[in-house]
């Protein structure tokens, strides 16, 4: 089953639309990786290295920049990138952490 | 085929709701009594809960109780607030409808408002069925898109199906409204290209800078914490999965809360206020948005999801598309349309965007939406200051003729 989708041949990152576990074989640019993490549908991995300062593509626009590096196939997210326009918030900035 | 409620300015209802509208929070409990003890799905409760005036909900007041699917008003009044309510009345009185309008302190208290209510939505609804049924096209439907809940499957399931479905709409001359330029931020240069004049696009780049503007002073985006949950990380990823909801059509004209669209096309409605913010958050949560769509004439919304949404509305039936297929699964019973089929390759987006489109079909001819059926019936209303549109905004309108 399709685990990754492209959405636009200019993305540098990839959609989970099937739950990803540990270990599963994902198919980016270049080749397989095994999976570090366990990724759920509707998130995002690097098609291929991204350093810090690079711009997201998704749907063929930037939807913000890398803060840190990723690896082919590593997850995407708050840890590793930010918004270029208004900061994104989670609960435990605004309730204090749990 | 349609059978709408012939309305005395022409439009067409596709329901034929008696509301009841307190004009302030403490007329709140007196209206809800009323709307309770009716015990009907065609009796709605709405209302604004501010003491102080405010133009704008005085105007989408005037705008809700005058919707086409509206068929007769009851208001309730405590007595002291600043709303207008002589004005409100007339206004539903102008357009033909029944109404009544009840001031606690003058009924008498609570117990006898609450009867006295009784009695008049009654005769209003007596009066409202005497609506004279008419056929009702295609093109004559407003039809509304709003996202909650979103995550990652959004802006690749339900959202393009809702934009597949707003191209047919908008192919058969009905009028179509997208909005929330706070989640529309980083799509302004892309969505300006797709304006019918280059005045136009200027527009739509300034209102998107105004809600960017507008949401760093209040310290946070229109993102929430469950979006990130669900694999969206920054506004701008987020506002491109939403944008996608507005299809391919040409955009048409730029319209404010309790505006008309001028003509059949796509419109997109700006929620973001004018002016130093003032009353906080535009929008506090998605129903304020939906009563807005609502006030523009809306007679149904799609409403996609992600991390599902099981929210409806008062006056207009709200249609629910999930995007992702485990929420799709969990939620089934709150969702009208699955779209996370497309994700699991049982259907393509154009197979849903079709189904979309015979699902309003169908409400509009009747039929219940799954909100509707469960009885969601929300409705909230906050301060907000606009200025009117500018001409740019709207290159359709007629303009008027000076002697």
């Amino acid at each position: 089953m399709t685990q990754l989708i492209l959405l636009h041949e200019d993305d540098n990152v990839l959609v989970v639309v099937a739950p990803v576990e540990v270990g599963d074989m994902l198919t980016v640019a270049g080749g397989t990786v095994p999976a570090r993490e366990g990724i759920t549908v509707g998130h995002k991995v690097a098609r291929h290295a991204l350093a810090a300062g690079d711009k997201v593509i998704k749907y063929g626009a930037p939807i913000g920049s890398m803060i840190a590096p990723a690896e082919p196939g590593e997850w995407v997210h708050m840890h590793n990138m930010k918004s270029d326009y208004i900061a994104s918030h989670t609960r435990a900035v605004v309730g204090g952490a749990a | 085929m349609i059978e709408g409620y012939l309305r005395s300015d022409g439009r067409k209802g596709i329901r034929n709701v008696t509301i009841v509208a307190y004009l302030v929070e403490c007329a709140h409990h007196v209206a809800r009594r009323i709307v309770d003890k009716a015990d009907d799905p065609d009796v709605h409760l709405v209302g604004f809960p501010g003491c102080y005036p405010n133009a704008y909900a005085a105007k989408v007041m005037e705008a809700i109780a005058t919707h086409p699917n509206v068929g007769g008003v009851v208001l309730v009044s405590l007595g002291c607030e600043s709303f207008n309510r002589e004005r409100l009345r007339a206004v539903v009185e102008a357009s033909g409808r029944p109404v009544e309008l009840l001031v606690i302190q003058e009924v008498g208290g609570t117990a006898a408002t609450t009867k006295a209510g009784l009695e008049a939505v009654e005769r209003v609804r007596a009066g409202a069925a005497k609506t004279p049924r008419v056929p009702m096209a295609v093109e004559e439907l407003v039809v509304a898109t709003i996202c909650g809940g979103s995550d990652g499957t959004s802006g690749i399931t339900a959202n393009p199906a809702v934009g597949r479905a707003f191209d047919r709409f908008v192919a058969d001359g009905a009028t179509c409204i997208f909005e929330e330029t706070g989640e529309l931020v980083g799509c302004e240069t892309i969505m300006a290209t797709r304006a019918i004049t280059p005045e136009l696009g200027r527009e739509i780049e300034a209102c998107v800078e105004k809600a960017e503007r507008y949401y760093t002073t209040m310290g946070f985006g229109s993102f929430a914490p469950g979006n990130a949950e669900g694999g969206l990380t920054t506004q701008e990823e987020k506002s491109m999965g939403a944008y996608s909801k507005s299809g391919s059509s040409p955009i048409s004209g730029i319209i404010k809360p309790g505006d008309l669209a001028p003509t059949g096309g796509l419109y997109l409605l700006d929620v973001v206020p004018d002016g130093e913010p003032r009353f906080g958050f535009p929008n506090i949560s998605d129903n304020a948005e939906i009563v807005e769509l609502i006030a523009c004439g809306a007679h149904v919304t799609l409403f996609t999801t992600g991390r599902g949404s099981v929210v409806g509305s008062a006056i207009s039936p709200v249609i629910k598309i999930c995007a992702n297929p485990e929420t799709g699964r969990r939620l089934a019973a709150d969702m009208d349309v699955n779209a996370g089929r497309i994700l699991e390759g049982e259907a393509t987006l154009a197979q849903v965007g079709d189904e979309i489109y015979d699902r309003v079909i169908a409400v509009a001819s009747g039929e219940r939406s799954v909100s509707e059926e469960l009885g969601h019936r929300e409705f909230i209303l906050t301060y907000k200051a606009f200025e009117p549109v500018g001409p740019a905004c709207l290159p359709t309108r007629v303009q008027p003729v000076l002697a």
